[in-house]
């Protein structure tokens, strides 16, 4: 259980997607004007990852890593080179099942998140997650740890740099500086923030 | 060769360089340029990795545009960024494993790379399949240009070295630089890639963004006195 806490803090904080890999940097920049949009994308992402992770981990495991196909009889085969492909079409197929499931049974949320799901699917924060549960050769149960605590992670990140950037607005910024530049001084910052984590001992 | 690279595809190769560059104007492709950069020779394997697939993807969409239904077209692309990105890492993983390793995931994140989808969906979706290509590499290169540019500073500033080779000699060696490990650490791409956009915006002003809010200067010689 231990193990799980420390897997869960490790990747919200010490190692979060947005902050320390850069991924989904994209979309984080893109989106972060406000803090209601930024809010409903963090939550979309992180349920996203949440089911995705898992996902791919079992599609990983039982079909396309070396010799995993031996309970079907089949030896010695190794598709883990398929596995970009696998993963990108999982993600794309959930994150449809997912809008098409909220549309029918939870339209409030459906209509809340609505425009940002299909941007989900091109998010490199979710793929990132899923290539580093195979890199990193989680079991199920890590999976579904690492994919919340990721996405959580990922969410906390873009909350925080929405916030910064509603007050940023009103400062007096060198012209060339406005808007993207501004941005990316601003997530250095909160990127250094962020590695004062990285001495925590777990 | 000149008859090959009419105005047109000219113009399509060399404005995304500086005047439409993918990173600093476009905002595109920023994970990879950020994380990859703390080394000269991982981000160049980048850059000639990004730029192939871009071009190769954008050609091949290209060529059969008229033949793909618009409802699924992003999963048609998706398949032809993602066959093309496993052929650039199976090739990594053969010929260059120390590096691929290092690169570790973000080959496989070039499939999600919004250069590579950005330039299919926006370019050669409506052009044909020489310009496509064109504009893929015009877009590669802008992309290598910062990558290069970013993994310049932090790698002779972070460890004196230049594609491992000595720059300036170390202090724990013997001699008088002392490297700024700060510049190896993840908030570094941050301020490089910050800075290189207002520098680029202070040379071409047209790039700046509007202002929200502008703030009044304080009039001065009027209230203030009782």
């Amino acid at each position: 259980m231990e193990a799980y806490i420390s897997l869960f803090v490790k990747a919200v904080f010490i190692e979060n997607l947005a902050l320390s890999f850069f991924l989904g940097m994209c979309t984080f920049i893109a989106v972060s004007k406000k803090i209601s949009t930024a809010m409903g994308l963090g939550v979309a992402v992180m349920v996203v990852q949440a089911i995705t992770v898992p996902a791919n981990n079992i599609v990983y495991h039982s079909l396309l890593k070396e010799d995993a196909l031996s309970w079907m009889g089949i030896k010695g085969v190794d598709l883990s080179f398929l596995a970009l492909l696998s993963c990108i079409g999982m993600i794309a197929a959930l994150v449809q099942i997912l809008e098409m499931i909220l549309d029918k049974f939870f339209p409030a949320l459906y209509h809340a998140l609505g425009v940002f799901l299909p941007l989900i699917t091109v998010n490199c924060a979710i793929l990132g997650g899923s290539l580093f549960m195979i890199e990193r050769d989680y079991n199920f149960g890590e999976s579904v740890t690492y994919g919340v605590g990721s996405g959580l992670g990922w969410a906390l990140a873009i909350t925080v740099m929405a916030g910064v950037r509603e007050k940023l607005k009103y400062s007096d910024i060198p012209a060339g500086l406005q808007g993207l530049g501004i941005t990316f001084i601003t997530a250095g910052l909160m990127s250094l923030g962020f590695m004062a984590f990285s001495g925590i001992q777990l | 060769m000149s008859a090959v690279l009419n105005d047109e595809t000219k113009k399509v190769l060399t404005t995304p360089l500086v005047n439409d560059n993918p990173i600093t104007l476009q905002v595109l492709g920023i994970c990879s340029a950020l994380a990859v950069t703390s080394q000269m020779s991982t981000s160049l394997i980048m850059a000639l990795a990004l730029t192939l697939v871009t071009a190769f993807s954008s050609a091949a969409i290209s060529a059969i545009r008229n033949h793909i239904p618009s409802s699924i077209r992003i999963i048609v692309q998706m398949t032809i960024i993602a066959s093309l990105v496993i052929v650039v890492d199976q090739i990594l993983k053969a010929f260059a494993y120390e590096i691929s390793k290092q690169l570790s995931v973000f080959v496989g994140l070039i499939i999600t790379n919004c250069i590579v989808m950005g330039r299919a969906e926006g370019y050669a979706m409506k052009n044909p399949p020489l310009e496509s290509f064109m504009d893929g590499i015009g877009n590669g290169l802008g992309y290598s240009l910062i990558l290069i540019i970013v993994a310049f500073f932090r790698e002779t500033l972070g460890s004196g070295k230049l594609l491992g080779v000595e720059v300036f000699k170390l202090t724990k060696d013997g001699g008088w630089y002392d490297p700024n490990g700060l510049m190896l650490l993840p908030p570094s791409a941050f301020f490089i890639i910050g800075l290189i956009i207002w520098g680029v915006r202070q040379w071409k002003p047209n790039q700046v963004e509007k202002v929200e809010f502008k703030i009044m200067p304080i009039a001065h010689g009027e209230g203030g006195h009782h």
